[in-house]
């Protein structure tokens, strides 16, 4: 019986509270799915509910998820998946040979013939494989070791694995990570969650986001004083900034991680997402091998990509992988013996990332019809990309560079003084002010820009560009007339 | 070399090597799957119309396959599994598996807002432990852990920093908790951790017992007075063999308690897609159902579990398939039950033979397996035995495996890797397995130790 028992005393409180929690979850915050979103879901269950509303829907476009704005899935992909989820249907003739053997050879790779077995922790090996020669071929032919490879449930967990292998030390010796703002909030999350420490560099908003490293040196010899930077991130094409970095910054980047000693980790996930004229995705490891081996034999990196975002838009199937490269070989030990602890990666998003890296070839019968499929789902968003910098650009108080890749708008909203002040009185913050209203107004949702960081008395928003491309024109209209209203009536 | 790459490399190509045996049996992982046991027709159907929804008007799948699939594909968002979720899962299906939960528990409410589903129960309970662990704190935090138990929870655990305090299974008691072994860990961690939390797995993995409804009262009861936080791995729910043992839920006990116990015990039940007679495990869905946690904290573990974005979809619909399977008068109702009951009575039969021919095996004794995936026989190893594996440098109980694995082409696991008493051996295989594999598995396993005694004696 214990002392509080004996004694009469009665149990008063919880175990768990504010109080006794990890303080470090306390710290963690993720906007695309916060605050706003939460009011969002409110508003459909009132809209469901029969409560009028100057809107009869609510339009999510805070979220990178095509498939939820109606993008239609890639067919090839989802055939193979079916034959692999119930493989008496590859009796079924209705069904391209193509598919049905990709089907045969990933299930043959599976325990049991069943995708619902587990799969070894790093992955299936024949995918890995897979993985390593897409890679390559993407490279021009820059080996890729598919033991480099560790599949993932979704970029994100291999992007938060790679970092509990950081982050480390105490005090000022604690793990610096540094990421750029505005930065995709999954790695400010990890950072709190892992009680590292968030190193911010500004990327260039003038000079259409890019990244300049003579700003990054200043983050780093600032942070220096008070931490271990070891990490640099980067997301190219960039989340919520949509820019492509030029090779000549790859470069710029690649040897400042080297004469700083730092880790660099590549988030690549938007590589096949690229739509402005003379912009191109150069792969960090592609540039770091062309780099020669002065580099390419000594810079640690790790590079991300996934099945949620490019044109397969993917997002529930959660899957995703890394490579690492130069990685030390007891510390790569450490790593797969981590992995171990997620069990395994979900074995349809394997499947799934097999075909993505693994696509029809031009003699077999469902390549038309994917190419087609492929090229319409990209053109869609190049077009809707440059559809919504033009009209942004026409509002007074909007500003919007040029969404180069990736899925979002980012644009800069001048707020009239009168609407930061109200939004100090209410508790909260100028943007958030912003998207609250206009989300009860016109139904609209999008993340204020303070949940990806930005430069201190500027305001933002991220908008997805991947409504369809007429309701993405009546979205950017009725942004257009709210925050024309929103000025007038804080002015 | 460590076991775990020796395993990798026997299993890995011996091609031309000549043995005693064609094939290497793995029964190592608790999967119905790789085991050679098939998974459910209703199930993969549904997905599979999920995936490739032209098939929600084919023919060719029965009409409730087909109207299933429709619902839950109008349950997604923009009508696609490619979509993401909301944090918690699917609202429809997260309400479903609530109403499952009150069904099982004969009618004790449950809360959609107190599940979570994530991509595996372990999963939701690492969200748990980093809740719940503060790496940072002095003293650190401890979490009591079964001895044995299965090594992903111990990991996590020390992964975050936090401190195993194990508590003692009684093997010679049919693997059963005492409370007053729980007594004894708590008072060992005065002065080097700070418990908040009892984790629990009932019914045991790998132990494989059946926890009885006292039992749980009086863990309830121990965690009330010790203001520690409730962990209840329950996903071996399904699997219970026993003829007198009996599943009842960690939250139905607690229900049942009243008050003051009712209002005030915290717990984090878990369950899984992956165990059961679905045995989807490569699909990774688990939920976790939290009870009496104070709302701010709720509050916070809404953001955590956000930062995952969603469960896979398909892990989801499994949940929700393994929940609501199909009823008498369904269409599919006579094929899944005939399929249910074909994995039932095979393991009901497996965990029969290995008790009659383990415990007929000098040197073996094998506590009654009354659920769960596993059996953890004890091995009586003679000194020479011992004396033979530490020149080996390894455990005498790895030893065993190995020699097993090279002449007998079957791959078990040594009880050292799930913790166990001081100089006691144990070793752990699968049970879920088609008849045929078990049978091949006792004998060969049979044969193997009788010679392995006669050489060791």
């Amino acid at each position: 019986m214990s002392q509080q028992a004996a004694n009469g005393v009665p149990h008063r409180g919880k175990v768990l509270t504010l109080d006794s929690m990890n303080p470090n979850v306390k710290r963690v915050e993720y906007a695309v799915r916060g605050p706003i979103v939460q009011r969002a879901v409110q508003i459909e269950k009132e809209l469901k509910e029969g409560v009028k509303k100057p809107f009869t829907e609510v339009i999510k476009a805070n979220i990178g998820d095509a498939h939820a704005m109606g993008q239609k899935p890639i067919t090839f992909l989802r055939q193979v998946l079916a034959l692999c989820s119930y493989p008496e249907l590859l009796e079924d003739n209705k069904f391209p040979e193509d598919a049905k053997q990709r089907a045969q050879r990933i299930l043959d790779a599976c325990g049991g013939h069943s995708i619902g077995a587990y799969s070894a922790s790093q992955g299936i090996e024949c995918i890995r494989q897979d993985v390593a020669r897409y890679i390559e071929k993407r490279d021009g032919g820059i080996p890729s070791n598919p033991d480099n490879i560790y599949l993932s449930t979704g970029a994100s967990d291999a992007i938060v694995t790679m970092l509990k292998l950081l982050v480390r030390g105490e005090g000022r010796d604690r793990t610096g990570v540094m990421i750029s703002i505005p930065q995709y909030p999954l790695y400010s999350a990890a950072v709190a969650d892992l009680g590292a420490v968030q190193v911010s560099y500004y990327l260039d908003e003038d000079k259409c986001w890019s990244l300049d490293v003579t700003e990054v040196r200043r983050a780093l010899n600032e942070a220096r004083q008070h931490c271990n930077p070891r990490v640099l991130c980067i997301i190219n094409p960039g989340n919520p900034t949509g820019q492509v970095q030029s090779r000549q910054c790859i470069e710029d980047v690649i040897k400042f991680a080297k004469e700083e000693h730092l880790f660099l980790m590549a988030d690549e996930v938007y590589q096949d997402n690229v739509y402005a004229e003379g912009c191109k995705f150069h792969s960090f490891k592609k540039v770091l091998f062309e780099m020669g081996p002065e580099y390419s034999s000594t810079l640690e990196m790790a590079s991300f990509h996934s099945t949620s975002k490019c044109y397969m838009g993917e997002c529930g199937f959660r899957g995703g992988y890394m490579e690492v490269i130069n990685m030390d070989p007891e510390v790569k030990a450490q790593l797969t013996k981590l992995v171990s602890v997620r069990l395994c990666p979900p074995v349809p998003g394997q499947a799934l990332l097999d075909l993505v890296v693994n696509p029809p070839l031009p003699d077999e019968p469902s390549y038309t019809t994917f190419m087609k499929e492929r090229s319409a789902v990209l053109a869609a968003l190049a077009e809707k990309a440059r559809l919504t910098e033009q009209i942004f650009n026409t509002v007074p108080g909007i500003t919007c560079n040029p969404v180069q890749g990736a899925m979002y708008t980012f644009p800069r909203i001048t707020l009239p003084q009168k609407a930061i002040d109200k939004a100090k009185e209410e508790g909260t913050v100028p943007d958030m002010l912003y998207c609250m209203r206009l989300l009860e107004e016109e139904g609209i949702c999008l993340v204020p820009g303070s949940g990806f960081g930005q430069r201190e008395g500027t305001f933002h928003f991220r908008m997805t560009i991947l409504p369809p491309t007429e309701k993405l024109k009546v979205v950017l209209e009725k942004i257009s007339h709210f925050h024309q209203r929103f000025t007038k009536e804080f002015s | 070399m460590s076991y775990t790459e020796r395993k990798k490399n026997k299993t890995g190509s011996t091609a031309g090597v000549r043995k005693p045996f064609k094939e290497v049996i793995n029964v190592s992982m608790g999967d119905l799957h790789t085991s050679g046991l098939k998974p459910l027709s209703f199930v993969r159907q549904v997905l599979a119309a999920c995936l490739y929804p032209q098939l929600v008007n084919s023919s060719r799948l029965p009409v409730d396959v087909r109207q299933r699939a429709q619902r839950l594909l109008g349950e997604c968002v923009g009508g696609s599994i490619g979509s993401y979720t909301a944090t918690a899962g699917i609202p429809e299906v997260v309400q479903r598996i609530s109403e499952f939960i009150t069904r099982r528990d004969g009618g004790v409410p449950s809360s959609p807002d107190n599940i979570y589903i994530s991509p595996g129960s372990q999963w939701c309970l690492m969200n748990m432990l980093k809740v719940l662990v503060n790496s940072e704190s002095s003293p650190r935090t401890g979490v009591l852990t079964p001895v044995p138990s299965h090594c992903t929870t111990t990991s996590s655990i020390v992964g975050l920093g936090g401190v195993i305090v194990p508590y003692y299974l009684t093997e010679e008691n049919g693997w059963q908790l005492q409370v007053e072994e729980l007594q004894r860990a708590l008072d060992s961690a005065k002065g080097i951790c700070n418990p908040v939390a009892l984790y629990i797995i009932n019914p045991g993995n790998p132990s494989g017992q059946v926890q009885s409804r006292k039992s749980m009262q009086e863990v309830i009861q121990f965690v009330r007075e010790n203001r520690l936080f409730l962990l209840a791995d329950e996903v071996y729910q399904d699997l219970v063999y026993g003829e007198h043992s009996e599943f009842i839920s960690y939250k139905r006990v607690l229900a049942e308690m009243g008050p003051p116990h009712a209002d005030t015990v915290e717990l984090a039940s878990f369950h899984s897609a992956s165990k059961g007679f679905i045995g989807e495990c490569g699909l990774r869905g688990g939920y976790v159902e939290l009870v009496n946690l104070d709302p701010a904290v709720m509050k916070h573990i809404h953001t955590l579990f956000s930062t995952d974005s969603c469960a896979p979809v398909l892990g989801q619909m499994a949940l929700d398939l393994m929940v609501n399977p199909p009823q008498p008068g369904d269409p599919s109702y006579p094929l899944d039950d005939m399929e249910r009951e074909h994995i039932r009575k095979t393991l009901v039969h497996n965990v029969k033979r290995v008790s009659e021919v383990l415990n007929s095996l000098p040197g073996f004794c094998c506590q009654p397996v009354e659920g769960g995936a596993f059996a953890f026989p004890r091995l009586f190893l003679p000194p020479k035995a011992i004396q033979k594996a530490k020149e080996m440098g390894m455990q005498p109980d790895t030893f065993y495996c190995v020699r097993l694995l090279e002449e007998a082409g079957v791959l078990i696991l040594p009880g050292c890797e799930y913790g166990q008493k001081e100089d006691t051996h144990h070793v752990r295989f699968c049970i879920l397995n088609p008849q045929e594999t078990m049978e091949e598995v006792l004998r060969r396993i049979s044969c193997f130790h009788t010679q392995f005694m006669r050489e060791v004696s």
